[in-house]
């Protein structure tokens, strides 16, 4: 894959969640590129620190459960600490997880929703008052496809995901006045650890029901968090990119149900 | 029951498919319609079967003379319109890149233009009822992107956006404008045999193709007081197919 240019972010300061690896790397890697600098956070301890040492002075790791407010209140404090302000947002850290809807438990329903829609709305809460206080800022909430649509066995999984692009919604409006804006990205299938796990492939031909007939590179996804993080988007808040080859659509050529 | 007793209804594409099952619903609940269609004789035929309460007028929906000789009829017949449904529409497949001007025009004069006159024209009767019902049919083409569709998708999104500027405009005027989104329902414009009943028709959670009778009875639901505070609102009603991806049907 040739090499993606993406927006300028010099003198941008972003927190990534769950960037140890997948999007959230691949996100950081945007950032650094565009001359921002980024606080990775992770559960995977060692990973993260890896991937942050990787990218250099501009890159720092900090360790982080995004379920838990008093981890975030010490990752905004560091973040502050080292790079001086909170500029982006990048709620990415998330599980898969679900089954049919008669054999998901409570227990794991509860977990998905505790970080994959409690854990964004932390973060919000967390990085907020730094951000109205300092002019603005960007907040970017990794949503799925899952959010777009009803997606079999998904059952916690696409209700955490509808919930937190139902929640940017109203988090756009009630921060605009603040100058931060909240929009949220859908990736499609793409191809990274967590995805790989349940069986996406990439390369071209794999996927003949999505338009475009591959899964996506993170990467892509990356490019597509790092133009919201820019001042390119500064008139973007509130909405919904979906970055996911046409699967949501609508049915691909070879698919479709005439009708 | 929802019952239409005492309301007149006009309903266009009347002559076979979901025009007609929308008309004879409409009359079973104590509606009088107005069936209109270019297909004359179907339509006539459809008419008669339905007696006295409904009426046969042949008519191109992309003509607002037409438009205007149709509520002359349903005033003269019935004394007024409280229902339209805009049903009468057009399908032609064809590849974007293959698609012509002149097809898509002709597609646009008939699902577009036609739903633009039939508001223009019944507005002015239902207000002098203190308000009314119009369904627009669009389709789920109106909600999504659907390969081969172009012009008949790009008609279909446009009547979506019309029924919302109409719904709040003529809000004040007690009168409703919502639209119907149909997925594949078993009529001619399906364009092939389905077998109809479970099973028949796996693309979709329900797995069995739409008769015109489920449509019709939606339409029935908006056209009664019962809906009387939904306005400006998509009505999906495709068997499941637009929730998301359909799981494969299990094996016996």
């Amino acid at each position: 894959m040739a090499e993606l240019q993406g927006p300028n972010l010099a003198g941008k300061v972003v927190i990534i969640t769950g960037a140890a690896g997948g999007l959230g790397a691949a996100a950081a890697r945007q950032v650094v590129a565009g001359g921002g600098k980024v606080v990775i956070t992770d559960v995977q301890e060692e990973l993260g620190a890896k991937t942050a040492a990787e990218l250099g002075d501009a890159a720092r790791f900090h360790k982080h459960d995004v379920s838990d407010p008093a981890q975030w209140q010490a990752v905004v404090d560091f973040t502050v600490a080292e790079f001086g302000a909170v500029d982006g947002l990048v709620n990415n850290a998330g599980v898969t997880a679900g089954g049919p809807f008669d054999v998901e438990s409570l227990e794991n329903f509860e977990r998905v929703i505790k970080i994959n829609l409690t854990g964004v709305w932390i973060g919000m809460q967390a990085v907020i008052p730094f951000m109205k206080a300092h002019g603005g800022g960007s907040i970017v909430n990794i949503s799925s496809a899952a959010g777009l649509m009803g997606l079999p066995y998904t059952g916690s999984y696409s209700a955490a995901k509808w919930a937190v692009r139902g929640m940017g919604k109203t988090a756009a409006i009630e921060l605009a006045p603040f100058k931060v804006r909240v929009n949220s990205v859908h990736p499609g299938m793409i191809y990274t650890p967590m995805t790989a796990v349940v069986g996406i492939q990439p390369g071209e031909g794999n996927y003949p029901k999505t338009p475009m007939g591959r899964a996506g590179e993170a990467e892509e996804v990356g490019s597509a968090v790092a133009y919201l993080l820019s001042d390119a988007s500064s008139y973007v808040t509130g909405a919904e990119l979906a970055v996911d080859g046409g699967w949501t659509v609508g049915p691909t050529v070879q698919n479709v149900v005439e009708g | 029951m929802t019952t239409l007793s005492g309301k007149v209804a006009v309903v266009t594409g009347a002559a076979r498919g979901m025009g007609e099952a929308e008309a004879r619903l409409f009359v079973e609940r104590g509606a009088r319609v107005v069936m209109t269609d270019v297909l004359e004789e179907e339509g006539r035929a459809a008419a008669e079967k339905l007696g006295g309460a409904a009426r046969f007028v042949r008519h191109d929906v992309s003509s607002a003379e037409d438009w205007a000789r149709v509520v002359e009829t349903a005033v003269a017949e019935f004394g007024g319109v409280d229902v339209l449904v805009n049903n009468a529409g057009l399908l032609r497949h064809a590849l974007l890149m293959e698609e012509t001007a002149e097809n898509l025009d002709r597609i646009l004069k008939v699902n577009l233009f036609g739903a633009f006159h039939g508001i223009q024209a019944v507005v002015p009767a239902m207000k002098a009822r203190g308000g009314g019902s119009i369904i627009n049919i669009s389709s789920l083409a109106g909600l999504q992107g659907i390969p081969r569709h172009a012009a008949y998708g790009a008609s279909k999104w446009a009547v979506r956006g019309l029924t919302k500027t109409a719904a709040l405009e003529l809000g004040e005027d007690g009168i409703r404008v919502n639209s119907v989104h149909p997925g594949a329902v078993d009529t001619a414009m399906l364009g092939r045999t389905v077998e109809r009943g479970r099973g028949g028709f796996p693309a979709v959670p329900l797995r069995r193709v739409g008769e015109p009778e489920d449509i019709g009875e939606l339409v029935v639901f908006l056209a009664s007081d019962a809906s009387s505070w939904m306005t400006g609102t998509e009505f999906v009603i495709d068997g499941g197919s637009m929730s998301g991806i359909v799981p494969p049907m299990r094996a016996e």
